[in-house]
């Protein structure tokens, strides 16, 4: 029942993004029929995705990632595999000097890598909760800084307002082809996610009782950073650094699935593709006059859940 | 019968080559003191980190099954109570792919069904755990300190639980602290020593020998225990 709302919901946020402002498309559908479908085409379909790819993305690697490390606490952006990503594309669009979706994906998806092969180095499996914040802390804080550097020593001289709109994250104006780019490899890496479940779910009772379970803990590990890697690199690449919503969704997703983290993957995924297309829809409604950049409406609204969490709820809300 | 049959099992480090066959029907106790290899023992029979040699039981090589046959063939409880997550008990069980309602009577489980893992006490954790592992009825139990954090009643009653697994056809291979208990219910004994097993056999034969005094430093003074 639960999930059959939250499918119905995240329908309805699929189409508002498409037709709203629905007055103005249908006034614009009278006028211009071909002019409307562009628009519908070019501008709307590719954000709509776009934000339903990422977000579901984000969702169901922070819960793939949360299942890993025993922890609720982790995210995609709290390990800093989202700054290592962005790391990655900078370096290799004002770098390396390749600046193709195809090229900008893999820088994306080695920095992603690097981040998360590091956390793993300094965190340890099972990580506790202090060790795990800080390590990403500091990877974050080393791949936003080594961000900053490169654009600030690129040979290009507009390459911080180049990047600027990107790294604030942001869905507007990619073609099509672009958010394929996106969403293709995220659509893989969340179906490969869902085959991790029943170990994910097994590693609650511990990883020497998910061994003698059969399951290869080491190989799973890396199945979880491979895949998120690869996931979260190609939308971060495409759409720039998103955070939060890879934090948000599979806590409430757990709360579907009665506690169990490998469950929680695909309810994760739907919550997180909602919270996307909702923040992106706040971000363009916003009575500012114009468009917010969709990361910052994200960090908005997910910095106080965050806060609330750490210091309210602590373990309880595992 | 032979339930269980492993061959120069050893985890680099923490167990010496041994081999081990058990009987069935066998409640076999592991003794020794902390660091003696009673859980690397454990570990290397359910085939988890790195476990060289082989195990078969029931002729079957664990390491060749898929988590459904494996965890119908064998289920290791660790000797800690960590939950990661907070599922509810009927759910915990389920995880070890065995039905909460088997073994809810037994360990008196109704009451905790659907309360949270989290919320509950060491020692009912301990019995959901339990529970778990026993749920499959598995052909070998392998409990690390199962008598951990139970009150003397429920001690009691986990080894008539033990009792009738192993009078059921299960075999049981467990690690005790309390040397007493495990002595009373079991069938055989291995004492272990620096990662090898120092002695093996009826609990009555081994608690006279000499490996408890040499591995323990303790001996017999009556009923009770002493330091030498």
């Amino acid at each position: 029942m639960t999930r059959l709302l939250l499918l119905a919901g995240l329908a309805l946020l699929f189409a508002a993004s498409l037709l709203l402002p629905v007055g103005t498309l249908a006034s614009l559908w009278a006028q211009d029929r071909s002019l409307t479908l562009a628009i519908l085409w070019e501008l709307r379909l590719p954000r709509a995705g776009l934000a339903l790819a990422y977000g579901a993305m984000l969702g169901a690697s922070g819960a793939a990632i949360q299942a890993l490390f025993a922890n609720p606490l982790a995210s995609p952006d709290l390990t800093g595999t989202t700054s290592g990503a962005a790391l990655g594309a900078v370096v290799t669009a004002y770098w390396l000097g390749f600046a193709s979706p195809l090229a900008l994906s893999i820088g994306a998806v080695g920095g992603a890598l690097g981040a998360l092969l590091l956390l793993l180095a300094l965190a340890g499996g099972r990580a506790e909760t202090a060790t795990l914040l800080l390590a990403g802390l500091a990877i974050s804080a080393l791949a936003g800084a080594l961000t900053t550097l490169a654009l600030a020593l690129a040979p290009s001289p507009f390459a911080f307002y180049d990047a600027y709109e990107w790294l604030m994250g942001s869905l507007v104006d990619r073609s099509l082809g672009q958010a394929a780019f996106a969403a293709a490899p995220a659509l893989v890496s969340i179906l490969l996610l869902l085959r991790l479940r029943p170990a994910l779910d097994a590693l609650t009772l511990g990883e020497e009782v998910a061994q003698s379970f059969g399951h290869d803990v080491k190989r799973l590990r890396l199945w979880v950073v491979w895949l998120t890697a690869i996931g979260v690199g190609a939308c971060v690449a495409i759409c720039g650094a998103i955070g939060f919503v890879g934090l948000v969704a599979p806590i409430f997703a757990r709360r579907m699935t009665g506690g169990h983290p490998g469950r929680a993957i695909l309810p994760a995924a739907l919550i997180g593709g909602a919270l996307l297309l909702a923040a992106d829809l706040a971000s363009r409604s916003a009575p500012l006059g114009r468009t917010l950049p969709i990361g910052v409406v994200t960090a908005l609204l997910g910095a106080p859940f965050f806060l609330w969490l750490v210091v309210h709820m602590r373990w309880r809300l595992k | 019968m032979t339930i269980l049959e492993a061959r120069r099992l050893a985890l680099p480090g923490r167990l010496e080559p041994t081999h081990l066959a058990v009987e069935a029907p066998a409640l076999v106790a592991l003794v020794g003191p902390n660091g003696s290899g009673k859980t690397s023992l454990l570990h290397a029979l359910a085939r988890i980190g790195g476990a060289q040699g082989e195990v078969r039981i029931d002729g079957r090589d664990p390491s060749a099954l898929a988590p459904d046959a494996r965890r119908r063939l064998l289920a290791y409880l660790p000797a800690t109570r960590d939950v990661a997550w907070p599922l509810s008990a009927r759910d915990l069980v389920a995880l070890g792919g065995g039905g909460f309602d088997e073994v809810a009577t037994e360990l008196d489980l109704e009451p905790l069904a659907s309360r949270r893992m989290d919320r509950l006490s060491t020692g009912e954790r301990s019995r959901v755990l339990l529970a778990r592992a026993l749920a499959p009825r598995p052909r070998l139990l392998l409990l690390d300190e199962p008598a951990a954090n139970l009150d003397p009643a429920w001690q009691l009653r986990l080894m008539a639980i033990l009792r009738d697994a192993v009078a059921k056809g299960q075999a049981v291979v467990a690690a005790f602290h309390d040397l007493d208990l495990a002595a009373r219910h079991s069938d055989r004994m291995l004492v272990m020593s620096g990662g090898r097993v120092a002695a093996d056999g009826r609990p009555a034969e081994v608690l006279a020998g000499d490996a408890i005094q040499e591995v323990f430093g303790i001996r017999r003074e009556g009923p009770d225990w002493a330091l030498i």
